[in-house]
């Protein structure tokens, strides 16, 4: 079966994503999933019931350090703030997300 | 630029400043003229460091005394514009240094400036960078490649000695094949990848874009080790990789890989003659089969739409840098896609699948490498393209770097080497050279060999 995507899953997505797009948008992106739906679905040709899955390569498990303050990549209030574009006070400045009621 | 300083190599340079020949001050002059005279065409740049002089004079008794190198944008140079060619970081000020950059300074090398990439890395032509693309300098009507395609068109250009690159699947041999320069991706984990601008986590490797192989082992010396501030790198032991330079290559095993796949006509032949350079030096290589790289465009776009959709997620807007609208077509599609593969009622049948059939590319270079010392093909199915042709490709780079993306989600090393040269396009074609996890001094030791037995490297027979 082949993998299509809808306007309004992309739509959906979309928000999920906190990104805005524009209805034009929407209907490219609808054409660009498809594109990419349908070159993935080849996986479904290969054996994996038996297959465990890999998240990284490395094999590398439980890297610890000592557990120590390393003050080289500590910020100051100063260096932290620096980039933001809204600051007040020290803290840095965002916009409200809860309703007042 | 030939017959200037800016055309040295580094291993050149460093000799030539030990003879007391010349003075770094004179290197860095003459790469700044070059840079003066053709970046204004080729784009490689997005900033420049205009401390550059005074940390050359402050460097100048260190190993690399002030070498002047380019580093791509996506990653972190304090005080110096971070931007990874999109315009969310349009004014991004890094408060901190990348590991990577940070021990190549200690070691004496200074930045030139920040290198264009495809917009956080996402691409293989740097058409997405929201700075505008930048040009192959060997032939200006065509792509450098990408990600990293700043840095191996500086290099190429001789607008920098060598240069930094990152790679998640192709990003820095494939521009390198483009460019005609030398491109080394290492193991995942032999390189940190703190300060690096996080693209997919579990590929990223951080490596240098070179001359010739013996100035990317080089690089290599100063770039690798472990990093307290990056837990997924390795604690195994670095070795000096230029003790693999000029080491016979004889009885070694090679597999050659993917010249019956469909669309590989352009190059088939000359990564023939390439096989049997190696043969004539001693390798016994033989044609052999791997999974096919179809699969591993896949896997690896279905892992990388998922890490990116994670990793972007924090450019909020508050902390730093621009809101969420600032980001280009590609980022947002890509963004988008990993969000559905990873959405509920989705992340088994993508991305769990993904990590399944990923497995079953380790496994089955596990079993190659029990055969094979090392196995090559060629980098990219084609020679650079045309500027343009990503317009509306929303699967460009994952084509472009099919041969690459095997090796890359199983985290294996690798690298480009110049394998032919176009007489009436003056554009390149790459060996891709891998060999098992850790095994850079292997890709090393027989891309040495192959670059000294043919004529393609562009600097081999200056001064």
């Amino acid at each position: 079966m082949k993998n299509t995507v809808t306007k309004t899953q992309v739509t959906h997505v979309a928000q999920l994503a906190s990104l805005t797009i524009t209805e034009q948008e929407a209907e490219h992106l609808v054409g660009a999933f498809d594109e990419t739906l349908a070159v993935i679905d080849n996986l479904s040709q290969l054996s994996l019931n038996e297959t465990e899955p890999t998240s990284q390569v490395t094999g590398l498990e439980n890297i610890t350090r000592a557990d120590e303050v390393l003050t080289d990549n500590m910020f100051s209030q100063q260096e932290a703030l620096a980039n933001a574009k809204r600051s007040y006070d020290g803290y840095f400045v965002v916009d409200r997300i809860i309703d007042n009621d | 630029m030939t017959n200037q300083l800016c055309s040295l190599t580094l291993a050149q340079t460093l000799n030539k400043l030990q003879k007391k020949e010349i003075q770094m001050s004179e290197i860095v002059q003459s790469v700044l003229d070059s840079i003066k005279k053709q970046d204004s065409t080729i784009h490689a740049f997005l900033t420049q460091n205009e401390g550059l002089l005074g940390d050359v004079k402050a460097r100048e008794k260190l190993p690399l005394a002030g070498l002047p190198i380019a580093v791509k944008d996506n990653i972190c140079t304090k005080g110096l514009r971070t931007t990874a060619s999109s315009l969310v970081l349009d004014k991004f000020l890094p408060q901190y240094t990348a590991t990577i950059v940070e021990k190549v300074c200690q070691a004496g090398a200074t930045i030139i400036g920040k290198t264009n990439l495809d917009a956080w890395a996402h691409g293989s032509s740097t058409e997405t960078s929201q700075y505008g693309r930048t040009l192959n300098p060997r032939n200006t009507g065509h792509l450098p490649g990408g990600s990293s395609g700043g840095s191996a068109a500086a290099v190429a250009a001789d607008m920098s000695i060598v240069a930094i690159g990152t790679e998640t699947a192709g990003s820095i041999r494939q521009p390198a094949a483009w460019c005609g320069v030398v491109g080394l991706k290492p193991t995942y984990g032999r390189v940190s990848r703190y300060g690096v601008i996080a693209m997919a986590s579990s590929t990223d490797s951080p490596g240098p874009i070179a001359k010739t192989v013996q100035d990317a082992a080089m690089m290599l010396n100063y770039l690798a080790g472990q990093d307290l501030h990056d837990p997924t790198t390795s604690p195994q032991a670095v070795p000096d990789f230029t003790q693999s330079l000029g080491k016979s290559i004889k009885g070694l095993k090679v597999g050659l890989l993917y010249q019956d796949i469909e669309g590989m006509e352009i190059v088939k032949s000359h990564i023939d003659t390439a096989a049997k350079v190696l043969t004539e030096l001693g390798a016994k290589v033989e044609p052999t089969q791997a999974l096919s790289p179809q699969y591993a465009i896949s896997v690896y776009t279905i892992v990388q739409r998922g890490e990116v959709s994670s990793n972007l997620a924090r450019y909020d807007g508050i902390r730093f840098g621009n809101d969420r609208t600032f980001f280009g077509d590609e980022a947002k599609r890509r963004i988008m896609l990993g969000t559905y593969t990873l959405s509920k009622g989705y992340a088994d049948k993508y991305y769990l699948t993904a990590q399944k059939a990923r497995t079953l590319f380790i496994q089955d270079y596990q079993k190659l490498f029990e055969k094979y010392d090392c196995l090559i093909s060629a980098t990219s199915p084609s020679f650079a393209k045309k500027i343009g042709v990503t317009e509306n490709a929303a699967m460009f780079g994952e084509l472009e770097d099919m041969l690459l993306e095997p090796s890359s989600i199983t985290g294996l090393p690798g690298i480009s080497v110049p394998c032919y040269k176009d007489p009436q396009t003056n554009l390149f074609i790459g060996l891709n050279i891998i060999a098992p996890m850790w095994r850079e001094d292997r890709v090393i030791q027989i891309a040495d060999a192959f670059e000294k037995a043919t004529d393609w490297n562009t600097w081999k027979e200056t001064k």
